[in-house]
C-alpha cells in the first residue's frame, strides 16, 4: 500500500506542475490587456501604463511565472486586479458556497441513486426495474438548468416558500444557508442521480452473473443476502469512478446552476474573472480546480484499493 | 382521478400556501430596498475604473462631488454650495458646505478637494476619465471652505464634468481603501459587500443634507436574465432600474404588482465605422450604409421595440438635440445607386465585430442582413469585451462594429483623430475648440447643433438608436430615476408608498 501511495503522490505533483505551466502559457497567449478592460474606452495611454505598472504587468514573463508558482506554495496568491482584495480571500469566500453545494448534491444524488439502482437490479426485468429506468431516462434527458427553472417557478414564484436565488451567507446561520442551497442542490442532484442509478444497476447486474454469486446461492444464501454481502461491494468500483467524475463536475461545472440561482460560487467567479480579464484570479482558480480534480482522482484511486485489495499491487494480499 | 380534478386540487393547494406566505411577507418593514443589478462592480472606487456598475452603486449614494447631476441631467450644487466664475471664465471659486463629515468621521474641508482633483490629474493617476481634469491648471484652497480652481482655457462643460462619478471628493486617509471599503460623504454608508451576491448600504445618520428615506439599501447582483425574471416574480427583488431582458417586459406590464418605466439613457448605439479602411474611406459608401439601415426594424428586432431612433451622435432628450433622422431615410434604391457611384456596383465583402451585449449581437445580425440587400456581405465575428477593446478599440482592426456610447455628452470623441472611428475632420475639431471656449448656453447649443449636423453629413458612423432604460419596479416603490442622464442609481429619495 505504501509504494502504491508514493507512486500516486508523485504523479499528483507532476500533473499539478504541468497544469501550472499550461494555465500560465494559455493566459499569456490570450488577447486582452487587463488594464484596458478596467479603464475602458476613454482612458489615456499614460493612465494605462500607470495601471499596468501598479499591477506588475510590465515585468518579464519568466519572472512572473516563477513568482506565481512559488506564491502558490506559500498560499499568498496576490491581489485581484479588479476586486482589489487578496485572491485567496476571494476564492475562499466562493468555496464556502460551491463546496457545500457540491457536497450536498453528491450526497443527495448518492442517497437517491444507490437504493434505486439496487431496487432496479434486484427486480431485473420486472415492472419496478422498468419504472426506475424510466425515471433515470428522464433524469438524463432533462438539462439541469431547465429543471432548475421549473423548481424556481414552483417553489419561489408560485409558492413563494424558497428564495429564487442568492446566498444568505454563513453569518446568517445554517437555516438560511440550507434554504438558499436547497433548490440548487435538488437541481444538480436529480440529473446526477439518474446517471448514477443506471451505473449502479448495470454494475450490479454484471456482478450478479459471476460464478461466485452462483456459488453463494448454491451454498444457501438467499437473494437479498448475496446482493448485500457479495454483489454490492464488487459492484462499487464503477460506481465510485462515476461519483468521482461527478464530484469534479459539480465543483467546476456549476457555472450554469450558479447563474440560474445567482449564487456567488466558484463557477460564476471564474466566468466573471475571465470576462473582466482578472487574470490573476483566473489562473489561480483554474489551478485550484485542476488540483481539486486531480485530488479527487487520487482519492478515487485510493478508494479502489480499499474496495478491491488486488488493485494495491502489494504481494502480501 | 380525472386530470381536471387533479389540476384543481393542485391549484388549490398552491393557492392556499401562496396566500399564507404572501400575507407574512407583506407585513415586513418597508424601510429597505432590494435593487437588482446585472453586472457586479469590479470595485467601488469611481475614481479608478470605467465600469458603469461602480457609479451605479456609489454615485450620489456614497460619494459626492463638488456638483452633482440630477435626474434631468442638470448640474446642481453638492459639496460646493455655490460658486462664482471669473470674467475670463478661467477661474472658478467654490464655496464649500460647512459641517460635512466623511463616513469615518473625518471632516470635509478644502484640502480634500485639492487632494481629490490633484490625484485625478496626477501623472500616475488611474482615473478612467482623466480628460475631464485636463483643463485644470491649478487647485488651491483659500481657506477651509473655499477652493479656487484655475483652468488653462475656458471650459464650458467644467461644472458638468465636476458632477461625474470620476470627480467625486475623497479623503486622503481613506482613499487607498475605497475600492473595497468606500468612504464618502453621501447619504448612505457602505456596510458590507458579499462578493458576487450583494452590496449593502445603510443610511448615514449624520448626513449634511436631506436624509435618505430608506434605512438600508441592498444591491443584489443577478447576471442571468431568466433568474432576474424569477427574482422579481418571487419578490426577492423590489426594483430593477434597468431590466436585462426587454423580452420579458410585457409579462411585468400585465402584472398589477409591478410598474414598467421606459426611460432614456445616454447610450447612443451606433454602427461604428472604420473611416480609414478600404471602401469605408469613401463618403458615398458610408452614405449608402446610412440609407440601407432600417432603424425601426433594428429597434423592433434587437430591442423588442424599445429605443429611440437617432440620426446623429446625441441624446434625443437633450435640449440641444437636432433631429437628423430624415437626412438619410431608409431608401435601398438610393443606397444601391450611391454604392455604384462609389465604384462598387456589385457590393463588397467586410467584417463586423460584435461585442457581447444583446443590442450588439442581435443588432449585428439584423444590420448584416440589411446591408446584404445592397450587396455588402458582412462576416459576423462575435468578440468578448477584452478582445473588442484590444482589436477594435486599440488596434482599429475592424470594418464595422456596434457599440453603445454611454458617456453623457460625448460628441467630443469625434474630435479625437486617433479615436477608433479614425475620423479626422479639422472642421469638427474646430467646432469643439470653439465649444470649449464658449460658456453661454445658447451659443453652446448652436455649436452642438452644427457638430451634430456635420457628423451626420459626413456619415461618420451608422447612427441607429438611443438605448432605452427599462425599469421594472414594485408599484409601491417611489423616487427611482426614470432616465439615466448619468450612470447612477440615485437612491437618496426612494421610499415605499403605503
Amino acid at each position: 500500500m505504501r509504494i502504491f501511495l508514493a507512486k500516486r503522490v508523485f504523479t499528483l505533483v507532476l500533473t499539478l506542475l504541468v497544469a501550472t505551466l499550461v494555465v500560465f502559457v494559455v493566459l499569456e497567449i490570450l488577447p486582452g490587456d487587463p488594464a484596458a478592460v478596467m479603464l475602458g474606452i476613454n482612458a489615456e495611454a499614460d493612465t494605462l501604463n500607470a495601471l499596468r505598472e501598479e499591477l506588475g504587468l510590465n515585468r518579464p514573463v519568466l519572472i512572473r511565472y516563477i513568482d506565481w508558482v512559488s506564491d502558490l506554495f506559500t498560499g499568498d496568491l496576490g491581489i485581484s486586479y479588479t476586486y482589489d482584495v487578496p485572491v485567496s480571500e476571494l476564492i475562499l469566500s466562493r468555496i464556502t458556497v460551491s463546496f457545500p453545494l457540491a457536497l450536498l448534491a453528491i450526497t443527495l444524488s448518492t442517497l437517491i441513486a444507490i437504493p434505486l439502482g439496487i431496487i432496479a437490479a434486484s427486480n431485473h426485468n420486472k415492472p419496478m426495474d422498468f419504472l426506475v429506468m424510466s425515471f433515470s431516462q428522464i433524469g438524463i434527458a432533462i438539462p439541469n438548468f431547465w429543471f432548475a427553472m421549473l423548481l424556481t417557478i414552483l417553489f419561489s414564484v408560485t409558492l413563494r416558500i424558497l428564495p429564487a436565488g442568492g446566498f444568505a451567507g454563513w453569518d446568517a446561520g445554517i437555516g438560511p444557508v440550507l434554504k438558499s442551497l436547497l433548490l440548487p442542490t435538488i437541481a444538480l442532484a436529480l440529473p446526477q442521480s439518474a446517471i448514477l442509478a443506471r451505473v449502479t444497476r448495470s454494475a450490479l447486474l454484471e456482478v450478479l452473473k459471476e460464478d461466485f454469486i452462483r456459488t453463494a446461492r448454491a451454498k444457501g444464501v438467499n437473494n437479498q443476502g448475496t446482493l448485500w454481502k457479495h454483489a454490492l461491494r464488487n459492484a462499487l468500483i464503477p460506481v465510485v469512478t462515476i461519483m468521482g467524475l461527478q464530484f469534479s463536475f459539480l465543483l467546476a461545472g456549476t457555472i450554469i446552476i450558479e447563474n440560474v440561482f445567482y449564487l456567488p460560487g466558484i463557477g460564476r467567479l471564474i466566468f466573471q474573472a475571465i470576462s473582466q480579464r482578472d487574470l490573476i484570479v483566473v489562473k489561480n482558480l483554474v489551478i485550484l480546480l485542476a488540483g481539486a480534480v486531480i485530488m479527487i482522482n487520487f482519492v478515487v484511486d485510493v478508494l479502489y484499493a480499499v474496495i478491491d485489495p488486488r488493485l494495491r499491487g502489494d504481494k502480501d494480499v | 382521478m380525472s386530470r381536471m380534478r387533479m389540476k384543481t386540487i393542485v391549484t388549490l393547494i398552491v393557492l392556499t400556501l401562496g396566500i399564507t406566505i404572501n400575507a407574512s411577507s407583506v407585513m415586513a418593514g418597508k424601510s429597505s430596498l432590494n435593487l437588482g443589478m446585472v453586472l457586479e462592480p469590479p470595485h467601488l472606487d469611481p475614481t479608478a475604473g470605467a465600469a458603469a456598475a461602480i457609479d451605479e452603486v456609489v454615485y450620489a449614494n456614497i460619494f459626492e462631488g463638488l456638483t452633482r447631476i440630477d435626474k434631468t441631467g442638470a448640474v446642481k450644487p453638492a459639496l460646493a454650495s455655490s460658486w462664482t466664475v471669473s470674467e475670463d471664465k478661467k477661474t472658478y471659486t467654490f464655496t464649500l458646505r460647512k459641517g460635512v463629515k466623511f463616513h469615518d468621521g473625518a471632516s470635509f474641508e478644502a484640502g480634500d478637494v485639492v487632494f481629490s482633483l490633484d490625484r485625478a490629474r496626477a501623472k500616475d493617476s488611474v482615473n478612467a476619465q482623466k480628460a475631464l481634469f485636463k483643463p485644470i491648471e491649478s487647485v488651491t484652497s483659500k481657506d477651509p471652505n473655499t477652493v479656487v480652481v484655475t483652468l488653462s482655457q475656458p471650459t464650458g462643460s467644467f461644472l458638468f464634468n465636476m458632477g461625474w462619478g470620476d470627480a467625486v471628493i475623497v479623503d486622503e486617509k481613506s482613499a487607498g481603501k475605497n475600492k473595497s471599503h468606500p468612504v464618502g460623504t453621501g447619504p448612505f454608508k457602505f456596510s458590507k459587500w458579499v462578493k458576487g451576491d450583494r452590496i449593502v448600504m445603510a443610511r448615514n445618520e449624520g448626513y449634511w443634507g436631506t436624509a435618505a428615506k430608506l434605512k438600508t439599501a441592498t444591491i443584489k447582483i443577478i447576471p442571468d436574465p431568466a433568474a432576474a425574471v424569477s427574482a422579481m416574480m418571487a419578490g426577492d427583488i423590489d426594483a430593477f432600474a434597468n431590466f436585462p431582458a426587454p423580452e420579458s417586459l410585457s409579462q411585468f406590464k400585465s402584472d398589477p404588482r409591478f410598474k414598467v418605466v421606459i426611460g432614456s439613457t445616454e447610450g447612443e448605439t451606433i454602427l461604428s465605422t472604420n473611416n480609414e479602411r478600404g471602401p469605408f474611406k469613401k463618403l458615398k459608401v458610408r452614405q449608402a450604409i446610412a440609407h440601407a439601415l432600417d432603424r425601426k426594424a433594428i429597434i423592433d428586432g434587437a430591442m423588442f421595440g424599445y429605443g429611440t431612433p437617432i440620426g446623429t451622435h446625441f441624446a434625443p432628450h437633450h435640449p440641444a438635440y437636432v433631429d437628423l433622422i430624415s437626412t438619410h431615410p431608409y431608401d435601398l434604391d438610393k443606397a444601391k445607386k450611391l454604392l455604384a457611384e462609389a465604384g462598387y456596383p456589385d457590393g463588397f465583402k467586410g467584417v463586423i465585430k460584435l461585442p457581447p451585449p444583446p443590442y450588439a449581437r442581435r443588432g449585428g445580425e439584423i444590420v448584416a442582413s440589411q446591408l446584404r440587400k445592397i450587396g455588402i456581405e458582412l462576416e459576423i465575428i462575435p468578440v468578448e469585451w477584452a478582445q473588442w477593446l484590444d482589436q477594435v478599440f486599440k488596434k482599429r482592426d475592424y470594418d464595422l462594429t456596434i457599440v453603445s456610447h454611454t458617456e453623457p455628452m460625448d460628441i467630443g470623441i469625434y474630435a479625437r483623430k486617433d479615436y477608433y472611428f479614425a475620423y479626422d475632420s479639422p472642421e469638427f475639431q474646430g467646432l469643439m475648440q470653439k465649444l470649449a471656449a464658449t460658456v453661454k448656453t445658447d451659443a453652446r447649443y448652436k455649436i452642438l447643433g452644427d457638430a451634430q449636423r456635420l457628423i451626420s453629413k459626413n456619415c461618420v458612423n451608422g447612427f441607429m438608436f438611443q438605448l432605452a432604460k427599462h425599469g421594472v419596479w414594485n408599484k409601491k416603490v417611489q423616487g427611482l430615476w426614470e432616465n439615466s442622464p448619468v450612470q447612477a442609481n440615485d437612491l437618496t429619495q426612494v421610499y415605499w408608498a403605503d
